[in-house]
């Protein structure tokens, strides 16, 4: 009885069933499984690519964030440092840092018979080399700085020389050190006695973060603090000139401006500006700011400009895009009730492209952090060691670059220095990391859809 | 809006302090890469002993280094170039097609170019002629000229190690390759009596080429990087042998094992003994219109080659740098503002 309650009559003249998969679903079937295959691999070989990536620069590069002091009391031996004896800061600006570095030199050495150490084989070059050349130049300021302290007693923090640092990092062992003309095994154990009494420490270093570049023979020195301000200053530069352009054009591009001819042509030039080389943006760069214009070399002012001018067509196609995702319902509703044209894109339009066109933004600034070739030909790839000055005039003083200080450190001849570009890197890493989160909690905050 | 009107004016801001022309208080130094750390560490001295700026010193090769020197006399251009080799006339041509007419040639000493393999490799006797027959395009074999077929370095001389040959050069952008090419492969064509049969088989003009052309079946492979990636190259391929400065050699000795070179080995005393034949001298150029117009500079340039710097006992020799025996004639020349002489 219940039999006749189905429609029957419908069957299929084929005979098939949903139970079993015919031929042809299991070969569709197939097709997605390996689709989906494939699809995994890919985000697996990426995923494995950046954790490779990840995991080398990290490993080499976390030393650059601890550093090796060695603490002991330094006597400023005023018949040294004072010949004349008036503590004229005049008269003790003429002795070098070289006087220092013997200063530094004797009291490690009394510091060594004061607390009984005896290393074998121990030379004298072993002793004073241990102490990095730094060191003197930071007594030296310290002794102008307070003239007074001539002829006392203080108690020095100083940083241990790019090896006896790269021993305790693991970089350096007894064998290299044998084979090392900078450092030899003796002084390594010099080292460890010192460490035994409490003298030496590794400690985490901020100096990292905040000192600027150093030459090739103190490597242990070597911060990325004008690297970082370099990169914020011409960040401050892109922000002020790319922001304000790029709207503004898009703005007009897409609302205001009548298609014709002339606009598809700048349409298709901006596109096309986007996949410029980097490297082109430098060469105008060079011809038009630096010949032309008269600004100085080696400037955030210039690198700021470079960057504005490769930042531009990205921001550009961000915002239009941003713009473009506006429903036209939004416009005519308030056309319709009597704004004008320019009162519906800026009280209407823009508040609800705002997120996407700050996106735009970071992700353009993000770009341009990580930009070192248009700066190669402006004289951004520089040592320097002055801290620029406060903007605006800041803006003209020489400074590096953070991707720039990667590039520099890369090519110096002390292994020191490639534990440094990692730390650099890593820098540049957290720095690109703190923008795109930014750039998302803005969408997620503000985005609206339709 | 506010935020626009905010972005306008700082725009205007920036756009003023633009306009105003600030005097530049730094040196300004630019150009080869081998001077580079001798002339950062000169200038953190500098910086540190003085009541100047830091000079800022930048890299990109001699050539890029001259070039951008010689593009004008002013406040934005360089004020010195470091070259790893003498200017050439038609450098101090261009020079003075843009108004700097007078140039200061200063020697800060000489650089040795070593040769060099992983740490854990054979021990090396090299001798030029070893060098021209194991790297040269074309090579005398029973007085005949044949395309390069040495394959081993023991098919050269048998008391060479039995290793394949594989050895890394500079790029023909670098200094040091002139360098390399004219005192060793040149030197070894020569030494070896190449010279005279290419000249007699192929005349003198094709001849001449054909004793500092390189092979190009891989056996040679140029490096356009710095040292650092003929490092990188060595301890990938453990057979390669890399053509290093002294200086680079000294901070590396770790993992690199030197060769002889005509029986003796490098370093800083042998070179200055003019011993080590393989060495070049090593120069910066001052523009002289910029002394008294940019604060410290000539300043920096006698500090630069004071014997506390550029002599036997300063920090340059330590890292590397062989010393001028004649340095206290350029002291002279540089107290006394000695110009090149005009060509």
């Amino acid at each position: 009885m219940t039999d006749a309650t189905f429609p029957v009559s419908s069957a299929p003249a084929a005979k098939s069933s949903l139970l079993v998969v015919d031929a042809r679903t299991r070969k569709r079937n197939a097709a997605e499984a390996r689709f989906r295959a494939y699809g995994l691999g890919a985000i697996l070989i990426s995923v494995a690519l950046l954790v490779i990536l990840m995991f080398t620069i990290f490993r080499d590069g976390t030393g650059a964030f601890r550093q090796t002091y060695l603490e002991i009391p330094v006597t400023l031996d005023a018949a040294q440092l004072d010949k004349v004896g008036n503590r004229d800061p005049e008269d003790l600006k003429k002795v070098l840092t070289t006087s220092y570095g013997k200063i530094l030199e004797n009291s490690l050495q009394q510091a060594i018979t004061s607390n009984g150490i005896n290393v074998e084989g121990l030379s004298g070059p072993d002793v004073a080399n241990l102490i990095s050349k730094e060191a003197s130049a930071q007594l030296r300021n310290r002794v102008l700085a307070n003239p007074d302290l001539v002829g006392q007693t203080v108690d020095a923090r100083v940083l241990t020389n790019g090896r006896v640092d790269g021993y305790y990092k693991g970089r350096v062992t007894m064998e290299t050190a044998a084979r090392d003309s900078n450092t030899s095994p003796a002084q390594l154990q010099l080292a460890d006695a010192l460490k035994e009494k409490g003298l030496i420490a590794t400690e985490w270093n901020w100096s990292f973060l905040t000192m600027p570049d150093a030459s090739d023979q103190r490597p242990e020195a070597a911060g990325v603090g004008i690297a970082i301000l370099g990169s914020l200053y011409m960040m401050l530069v892109v922000l002020v000139l790319a922001v304000p352009i790029g709207v503004a054009a898009s703005i007009y591009l897409e609302e205001f401006a009548p298609k014709n001819r002339l606009t598809d042509i700048i349409e298709v030039n901006i596109s096309n500006l986007a996949a410029v080389p980097s490297i082109v943006f430098g060469i105008l760069g060079l011809a038009a700011f630096i010949n032309v214009a008269g600004l100085p070399q080696s400037a955030p002012i210039v690198g700021g400009l470079v960057l504005t001018l490769m930042t531009l067509p990205t921001i550009i196609i961000a915002t239009r895009a941003a713009l473009k995702a506006v429903p036209p319902s939004i416009r005519d509703a308030a056309l319709g009730v009597g704004a004008s044209k320019m009162q519906s894109v800026f009280h209407h339009v823009l508040p609800l492209a705002m997120p996407g066109i700050l996106t735009g933004t970071i992700i353009g600034l993000a770009q341009a952090l990580g930009e070192t070739a248009p700066l190669l030909l402006i004289g951004m790839v520089a040592f320097v060691r002055n801290f620029p000055g406060a903007p605006p005039e800041g803006l003209m003083d020489p400074a590096s670059a953070l991707p720039v200080q990667v590039y520099n450190w890369t090519q110096r001849a002390d292994p020191a220095f490639f534990e440094r570009a990692s730390g650099a890197i890593i820098v540049l890493l957290v720095f690109l990391l703190c923008m795109n989160l930014f750039a998302i909690f803005l969408r997620r905050k503000f985005e609206r859809r339709w | 809006m506010k935020s626009a009107k905010l972005a306008v004016s700082a725009l205007a801001i920036i756009a003023a302090s633009a306009t105003v022309a600030a005097a530049r208080d730094q040196v300004q130094v630019s150009g080869s890469s081998t001077v580079l750390p001798y002339s950062t560490i000169v200038a953190e001295a500098f910086g540190e002993n003085s009541d100047f700026p830091t000079p800022v010193v930048e890299s990109g090769g001699s050539s890029a280094g001259l070039k951008k020197f010689c593009e004008g006399v002013g406040e934005n251009t360089i004020d010195i170039a470091n070259s790893s080799r003498p200017i050439k006339s038609s450098e101090v041509e261009a020079c003075k097609a843009n108004g700097v007419a007078d140039i200061m040639e200063v020697r800060i000493g000489y650089d040795g170019i070593v040769f060099a393999n992983d740490i854990a490799g054979a021990d090396f006797q090299y001798t030029a002629s070893d060098w021209f027959n194991a790297l040269a395009a074309q090579v005398v074999v029973d007085g005949k000229v044949v395309a390069n077929p040495y394959t081993k370095w023991n098919e050269i001389r048998a008391e060479l190690p039995d290793q394949e040959i594989l050895a890394f050069v500079p790029g023909t952008k670098h200094g040091t390759r002139e360098v390399f090419e004219e005192k060793v492969i040149h030197a070894g064509c020569e030494e070896s009596g190449a010279a005279e049969i290419f000249n007699k088989e192929l005349g003198e003009e094709k001849g001449g080429e054909a004793c500092g052309a390189l092979r190009t079946d891989g056996k040679s492979v140029d490096i356009d990087g710095d040292y650092t990636e003929t490092l990188a190259r060595i301890q990938s391929a453990k057979n390669g042998i890399g053509v290093f400065g002294l200086s680079f050699y000294e901070n590396n000795t770790d993992k690199l094992k030197v060769g002889t070179f005509a029986g003796v080995a490098p370093s800083t005393e042998t070179i200055a003994k003019g011993e080590y034949a393989v060495s070049r001298p090593l120069f910066f150029y001052v523009k002289k219109a910029h002394i008294g117009e940019i604060a410290g500079l000539k300043e920096f340039v006698e500090f630069f080659v004071s014997d506390e710097m550029a002599g036997p006992e300063g920090p340059l020799a330590a890292y590397g740098l062989v010393s001028d025996p004649a340095l206290a004639d350029v002291q002279k020349a540089v107290a006394d503002e000695t110009v090149m002489a005009a060509n």
